[in-house]
């Protein structure tokens, strides 16, 4: 006899329990963790550097680095001083929950304030798969146009706060920073957009403060 | 790569329903997915078909409900289904003041089994 079964079961409610897991593991020790998403090239480790170094002494930056292959980004925090993990994902286009709960072991969360989990570049699955942060950071950029929240909608619907990286080339590309929000904001209504560019460092401290309040 | 942890979700899913079902059988699974997910159906049929091998959901059907996207219109308040890319404006009042709900479901909503044992 054939019967039909009612389950209404998220599809991905393994990850999303793991990653309540990782949320507790960051609330008890007191670690603002950020899931900072982007396409590759946008400047994510750029942006880590650049909002670590624009902390206070009393705030601890770490770093979980997930990259498909190579420790280049890992070791570019490193020179810094910065406390890092590398997760090569072999291959995965996103990192998932039980990544990140297989590399806390690697880090003293005690020592950290402020956890940047840099997700690999991509725009696409990195964002149904969540990872215990209290932040989703979506960092998009002039260079890549200002289309991408027409034709990337799903990240930018789980973004907490967008930024859009490299406003000094603004000019040119001819980017079309009304559209840009209003796209966002069609998606994302409450999170707030921040303008900015690493390598000018323009708009930079307002980033920083607004971060620094959401601890 | 994408399709393929979302495939594994579905198939652990639909085994231990099937369990708990005491089921000889899965036959079709009824998946739904919002508009704004960027699943592609016949990849994860693919996948499927090679992870279900030697489970009691080898050989079931999968069938796909695409769930719309919301979007309304903050000028003159209708409401329309949309689907990307969102190059969206008002139909009735041309507004590109826009907000997007909804889409962005990603569940199994129920699944058809043989008891027969």
């Amino acid at each position: 006899m054939n019967r039909k079964i009612p389950v209404v079961k998220e599809i991905l409610g393994a990850n999303d329990q793991v990653a309540a897991e990782n949320r507790r593991a960051f609330e008890e020790t007191g670690v603002l963790a950020v899931n900072l998403m982007a396409s590759p090239g946008a400047g994510k480790t750029s942006l880590i550097l650049a909002t670590a170094g624009r902390l206070p002494d009393s705030i601890r930056p770490g770093v979980i680095e997930g990259d498909i292959a190579s420790s280049i980004d890992a070791d570019t925090i490193a020179a810094h001083g910065i406390p890092v993990v590398q997760i090569n994902t072999g291959g995965a286009c996103h990192l998932d929950a039980p990544m990140i709960r297989s590399a806390l072991p690697h880090l003293d969360l005690r020592a950290i304030d402020i956890l940047f989990i840099e997700n690999v570049g991509n725009l696409i699955c990195p964002a149904d798969f969540a990872l215990g942060s209290r932040l989703n950071v979506v960092l998009a950029s002039v260079a890549e146009g200002h289309d991408k929240p027409y034709k990337y909608p799903g990240i930018f619907t789980v973004a907490d706060v967008v930024l859009l990286n490299k406003a000094d080339l603004m000019a040119v590309f001819e980017f079309d920073l009304d559209s840009f929000r209003r796209g966002v904001t069609m998606l994302r209504p409450q999170a707030p957009i921040f303008v900015l560019s690493c390598r000018s460092g323009e708009g930079v401290d307002s980033w920083v403060q607004w971060l620094i309040a959401q601890r | 790569m994408h399709e393929l942890p979302i495939t594994q979700g579905i198939l652990s899913v639909v085994v231990e329903a099937a369990q708990q079902a005491n089921a000889r059988q899965v036959l079709a699974i009824d998946i739904v997915i919002g508009e704004l997910t960027s699943i592609v159906d016949d990849s994860v049929q693919f996948y499927f078909d090679i992870l279900s091998q030697g489970t009691v959901a080898e050989g079931a059907a999968l069938h796909f409900h695409r769930e719309p996207a919301t979007a309304s219109c903050q000028d003159c308040g209708h409401t329309f289904a949309v689907s990307p890319p969102l190059f969206v404006e008002c139909p009735q009042c041309q507004s590109t003041l826009i907000r997007v709900t909804g889409g962005n479901e990603f569940c199994v909503q129920s699944i058809e089994v043989d008891n027969e044992s």
